[in-house]
């Protein structure tokens, strides 16, 4: 996970914390393939769908942000969730990492395998309330704004933007759990 | 949901970015300074020569020491609640506060008589150190667990265990006004442990309260 565009990455994440949806959705864009980069060639063997750790990574940024410092490279940051994703996630199912950490191996390696469990996203949506899950996939799945979402549930942008914001939390926290 | 469409998602999630480490920091160690003061003020309260110990030298260095460890490991704290770590070269700001205390301690074996090593060892009050400084420290250290929840920290059990020193060098700050042995002896040996206690709290909490 190298690359020339540090500087054009810090700029869209710094539009982005300031407010900005197309600057976020453009980093967000590039992280991700970064990330599935990183972490692709680490898990050859299937046990682990890739795709699941770059969406738990994006998460992650997400609800993390704040620990990135704005005149900080941004580079080593995103790289240190994703590897720590990866590695929450190769020690959930209980396999060896070769990332070469001090000591993590011999954590992975502390806990039984669990049966291997393809976790469908679809089903993490089911889990959220149904006022949340009607939220985040009108935004995720159909592609309405905030404002559209507002008018077709007749909420408040308020309290569509704080269904969001918890939908998303809980996301997170159920593929930590699972 | 494939990854394109939570990523519009998490983009439409803009409005509430939290607030930066840094401030995060900022608060938690104002909370932590006055939870400890008002424990230490309920229970405690500053010892009652206060003015002539000020003018001893062992009286201040004693705050000379946990000072040093409160300053140190805030430093080592903030760089340890992010995903990136702290780099190893910052773990040896550890080495600080016990470096200080070891010079204190040479050459308080110099000035006493070794038939006195002993008794400014064992001092008097140290049963009440070690339970004073955990009490008065756990708030404090809540705090910090919290507030490396907040953040991201890669290594939680290192961070949890920093953020027990830390609680622990703003309680013993407290606790030393109290306290009438003032011996480094003494401070190595009863301070330090107390402080290993709420060390030992944070590494066994932290990894499940500051989960991310």
């Amino acid at each position: 996970m190298s690359g020339s565009n540090e500087t054009e990455l810090a700029g869209l994440l710094r539009a982005a914390i300031a407010g900005d949806e197309k600057s976020y959705a453009a980093f967000l864009e590039q992280a991700a393939i970064m990330i599935r980069s990183f972490v692709r060639p680490k898990i050859a063997h299937g046990a682990i769908d890739a795709e699941d750790v770059v969406q738990e990574a994006l998460l992650a940024i997400h609800l993390k942000r704040h620990t990135w410092i704005t005149d900080a490279p941004v580079m080593p940051w995103l790289h240190a969730i994703a590897r720590h994703k990866l590695i929450d996630a190769l020690r959930r199912r209980g396999r060896r990492t070769e990332i070469g950490l001090e000591g993590i191996a011999e954590v992975a390696s502390n806990h039984a395998p669990e049966p291997l469990v393809r976790r469908d996203i679809e089903r993490v949506l089911d889990m959220l309330s149904p006022a949340q899950r009607a939220v985040v996939a009108a935004i995720s799945v159909e592609g309405c704004s905030i404002a559209e979402t507002a008018r077709r549930l007749g909420k408040s942008e308020t309290a569509i933007r704080v269904s969001l914001h918890r939908g998303l939390s809980a996301i997170s926290a159920r593929f930590r759990r699972s | 949901m494939d990854t394109n469409e939570l990523i519009r998602a998490i983009a439409a999630d803009t409005g509430r970015p939290g607030m930066p480490m840094r401030r995060a920091w900022q608060i938690a160690v104002l909370a932590a300074i006055l939870l400890a003061a008002s424990a230490f003020l309920a229970m405690l309260g500053p010892r009652h020569d206060i003015g002539e110990a000020l003018s001893t030298i062992r009286f201040p260095f004693k705050f000379v020491i946990t000072l040093t460890l409160a300053v140190s490991t805030l430093a080592l704290l903030r760089a340890l609640s992010q995903p990136t770590g702290a780099a190893l070269t910052r773990l040896l700001l550890l080495l600080l506060a016990p470096a200080l205390l070891a010079l204190a301690v040479a050459a308080e074996l110099l000035v006493v008589p070794p038939s006195l090593w002993a008794v400014r060892m064992i001092g008097i009050n140290s049963l009440s150190c070690l339970t004073f400084i955990p009490l008065i420290g756990i708030a404090p250290l809540a705090v910090f667990l919290a507030t490396l929840r907040y953040g991201a920290p890669r290594r939680p059990v290192i961070a949890g265990a920093v953020a027990g020193l830390l609680a622990g060098a703003v309680s013993a700050t407290f606790y030393a006004l109290h306290c009438p042995d003032d011996s480094p002896l003494f401070v190595t040996v009863w301070y330090t442990a107390a402080i290993a206690i709420l060390a030992a709290i944070g590494a066994m909490a932290a990894p499940r309260i500051a989960q991310w």
